[in-house]
């Protein structure tokens, strides 16, 4: 490795919620007093394990995550992605359980009304030229009554074993939803890179003027990262409501906009918008999640659980901000 | 030999890949305006940034009066008696002249303001600059000069001892810019030393008493104004002597490339409610057309036209012959028009991209998301503007806001010329750069009129507009009130037509736009 690629190692984002991660780690291990909570076991072909669960259950945060990060980065922010995971599980369940729709249809349906929600906060914003926050809380609050609407406001239980699969099944040994989501990761990241998508994104957000002035068509840009923010979050909601069987109108994605925003700032993405870094954020989910199982494990109320919790994103984000970081640096370095 | 008031010693500043000052000099006396000149990237505005605290020097030290400093925020700076007016207003322009000019030591106590004390002190602060102002009028609603002249007063109510004025005359008027050089020279009067940053030769001439040129991030030297004739200076900013060269008369350059068919583009009844009143106007190949008129004449209301970024309320354009409707900048850029912005911060840059992804930038745009450039393409553009255009940066992808302003400017430049566009509208393009840089910027556009593109030049300089142009149109108030061909256009007759007095007649009856009156 060269000096410059140690160097930009180093500087990457990536380095401090990898180091929160092994940090979470370390203090289950010292808790325990046994490494219970690194061990992996096999049973019936399939791994079982904390870390194993940290990676299936902390699927849903990643996914919204993905869509986040591509909404951040065009200066924007999705607040409607807890509801539209809600409207995802509902509108599924109701197919499958009241409509007996075939499976793939119902998937199908619950992604492309998400999508369109997502598409409708983009018009908004691109189009009528609302405020983000303004613009997507709309949708987070009126979401949330559409998914109840749907089920009549109830929770609907689903029996369906292939539905089940998507929040609960294995492939090739590993969790089908982490899988899943990975892949996902892999396939916009590479798309993105291989496009011209990815530079059009950071353009849109880190000079919207000039990027429209270069010629770019930016309103189709950003309602672009909206669509990818619903979808993904439509996902979400679809392996919510598989993991428990059930779909909540209620409470499926409450505070789930939050967690999201959290993955993405920890993971490097500014809020300002510009530059992104999708393995960030998918790293910073998985923080997020280490840190709620570390939670349980070390016995923490649940209702005190949000406090270490934001130490720690302080914590973090504080480590990436040049300036502390400077600050830090001058602890150990002599005086010149 | 009077102990100067500041000595800047032995000053160096590195930034990753660039040394912007190695071992500079510097000192102004108490009582002189000195100037500090060099091109783009020489190192003024680096010194400047160490001098008010913004940047930390990494070597060197510095003196004011005697006494050591080490200025490490601009606070500080203002504290030691180093006061700064920047080229840009730093103030709010909503609040009014008193508050901005007591705004963060407001007298009074338990956090209750005493206007009377306010008021008193922002009054004896604009007397003496013997400037007239109403001190309760709000900031925004006064003229860029009085507002400079406020920021004047506001850094001086700070007895200050040295007043650093950077580039502050960037957008003001002859008159006004009289006005300012009084106030200098009556401070100058009550023994504050003045540093003075300019892109203008005729003011260092004009107020100065010593200058000191930097270049490449080194000192060149510090000489008496009136010990150093105008064209040495420039050499010594350029670090090449420079031949006097008359400017060649307009139209002197052969004759256009074509002059038959239909022009390029061509605009009959083209208006804007707010922006600009009917206006016929046509590009052809080979051709530079400059726009002259003063500030708020409609000259950057009709580039933005043309290129779709404001929409006309009425009139017809057409291209290559046929009638097209341009409703965005991305309309524009598929017809093989380009549009470098007068406004570059804004408008242009995308400042935390690297210089690769600006200047491939517009020609991806415009081949969309799917037709990618690769990366050795991207580097192979990269590598040949970087080149031709000359632009000073540590490799294609240093974050292009570490680059000088003229250094941006080429990129912007190459960003435009990299779609190899047929049209392209330069809107001050050598706004805020220096000699060199202008020179440079005024080759490449004669450059690109010789390949058979169609030029269309804004500028403010009057001589700049004959120098370069093939054909001159003149706009007032909104309206065309001239065209120059070739040969007839003098500076004189342009500042007639710009001032007032003759307006051109009616254009006669254009030839394809019988809609033109209905709409």
């Amino acid at each position: 490795m060269s000096e410059a690629q140690a160097h930009s190692f180093w500087r990457s984002p990536v380095i401090w919620p990898l180091a929160g991660i092994l940090a979470l780690v370390l203090a289950n291990l010292l808790h325990d007093r046994s490494v219970a909570f690194l061990s992996v076991t096999v049973s019936d072909g399939h791994l079982y394990g904390s870390l194993i669960d940290i990676f299936s259950q902390g699927s849903r945060c990643m996914l919204v995550a993905l869509g986040m990060t591509l909404v951040i980065a065009v200066s924007g922010v999705d607040l409607a992605v807890g509801s539209i995971m809600a409207i995802g599980g509902a509108l599924a369940a109701i197919l499958l359980t009241q409509h007996s729709a075939p499976l793939v249809l119902a998937v199908a349906a619950a992604l492309a009304v998400t999508a369109a929600a997502g598409l409708t906060s983009g018009l908004l914003v691109a189009g009528l030229r609302l405020q983000p926050i303004v613009a997507t809380l709309i949708l987070m609050v009126a979401g949330r009554g559409v998914a109840q609407l749907i089920t009549d406001g109830n929770v609907v239980t689903i029996q369906r074993p292939g539905f089940e699969f998507l929040g609960n099944g294995y492939l090739i040994g590993l969790p089908f939803s982490a899988v899943l989501v990975a892949v996902l990761y892999l396939i916009v990241n590479t798309v993105l890179r291989r496009s011209a998508l990815g530079l059009f994104i950071e353009a849109a957000g880190d000079n919207e003027t000039a990027s429209r002035f270069a010629g770019l068509a930016v309103a189709r840009v950003k309602c672009l990262a909206y669509v990818a923010s619903g979808f993904c979050a439509g996902l979400a909601g679809l392996l919510a409501a598989s993991n428990i069987r059930a779909a909540d109108p209620l409470t499926s994605g409450t505070n789930m906009e939050l967690d999201a925003i959290f993955a993405v700032v920890v993971g490097g993405t500014a809020l300002t918008g510009g530059r992104f870094s999708l393995l960030g954020s998918w790293i910073g989910a998985l923080l997020l999640q280490t840190l709620t199982v570390t939670m349980y494990n070390l016995g923490v109320a649940p209702a005190v659980a949000p406090v270490p919790k934001a130490l720690l994103i302080i914590g973090v984000c504080l480590l990436q901000s040049e300036k502390s970081r400077r600050w830090l640096g001058g602890l150990w370095r002599k005086p010149v | 030999m009077t102990e100067p008031l500041l000595a800047m010693r032995g000053i160096g500043k590195r930034f990753p890949g660039v040394v912007a000052l190695n071992g500079v000099d510097f000192s102004v006396r108490a009582g002189e305006i000195h100037a500090l000149l060099g091109e783009n990237g020489a190192g003024k505005s680096t010194l400047i940034k160490v001098l008010t605290g913004v940047y930390e020097s990494d070597a060197g030290a510095i003196s004011l009066a005697g006494r050591r400093i080490a200025p490490a925020t601009p606070k500080d700076a203002e504290h030691c008696g180093i006061s700064t007016v920047y080229q840009e207003v730093n103030l709010v322009p909503s609040l009014s002249v008193a508050e901005n000019i007591m705004l963060g030591r407001q007298p009074g106590r338990l956090g209750f303001l005493n206007w009377r004390a306010l008021r008193q002190h922002a009054r004896a602060a604009l007397a003496r600059l013997e400037i007239d102002c109403d001190i309760d009028a709000e900031l925004g609603s006064l003229s860029v000069a009085l507002q400079q002249m406020v920021a004047i007063a506001r850094a001086l109510d700070l007895r200050a001892r040295l007043l650093v004025l950077d580039e502050p005359t960037a957008s003001l008027d002859e008159k006004e810019v009289a006005e300012l050089f009084a106030v200098m020279r009556r401070l100058r009067g009550e023994g504050l030393g003045i540093v003075f940053v300019t892109h203008f030769l005729e003011q260092v001439y004009a107020v100065t008493d010593r200058i000191t040129v930097l270049r490449n991030g080194e000192l060149v030297g510090e000489y008496a104004t009136t010990g150093l004739p105008r064209l040495s200076l420039v050499g010594k900013m350029l670090g090449r002597e420079i031949v006097a060269e008359p400017a060649p008369p307009i139209g002197a350059k052969t004759g256009s490339v074509e002059q038959v068919g239909p022009p390029l583009f061509a605009a009959r009844g083209l208006a804007r409610r707010g922006g600009i009143h009917p206006l016929d106007l046509d590009l052809r190949r080979g051709e530079i057309v400059g726009l002259a008129g003063l500030l708020g004449s409609g000259r950057t209301e009709t580039a933005r036209l043309i290129f779709g970024i404001d929409r006309a309320d009425a009139g017809e354009v057409r291209v290559r012959g046929t009638s097209v409707k341009l409703a965005s900048a991305r309309d524009a850029a598929r017809q093989g028009f380009a549009f470098c912005s007068e406004d570059r911060k804004i408008e242009g840059i995308l400042p935390n991209l690297s210089v690769r992804e600006n200047l491939v930038f517009a020609l991806q745009a415009k081949q969309g998301a799917w037709r990618v450039l690769g990366r050795a393409e991207q580097l192979r553009l990269c590598d040949h503007y970087i080149t031709a255009l000359r632009i000073k940066t540590p490799g294609p992808d240093a974050p292009i806001r570490n680059l000088s302003g003229g250094n941006q400017q080429k990129v912007l430049l190459a960003r435009w010329l990299a779609t190899q566009p047929e049209l392209i509208i330069l809107d001050e393009p050598t706004r805020g750069i220096d000699v060199g840089a202008k020179a440079e910027i005024e080759q490449i556009i004669a450059k690109l009129r010789a390949d058979g593109l169609a030029v269309l030049f804004i500028s403010s300089e009057i001589e700049e507009v004959v120098r370069n142009s093939t054909r001159v149109v003149v706009l007032r108030e909104r309206r065309r009130v001239g065209e120059f061909a070739a040969g007839e256009a003098t500076a004189d007759k342009l500042m007639a037509a710009m001032a007032g007095g003759h307006i051109e007649h009616e254009p006669p009856d254009s030839d394809f736009s019988p809609r033109r009156d209905t709409k």
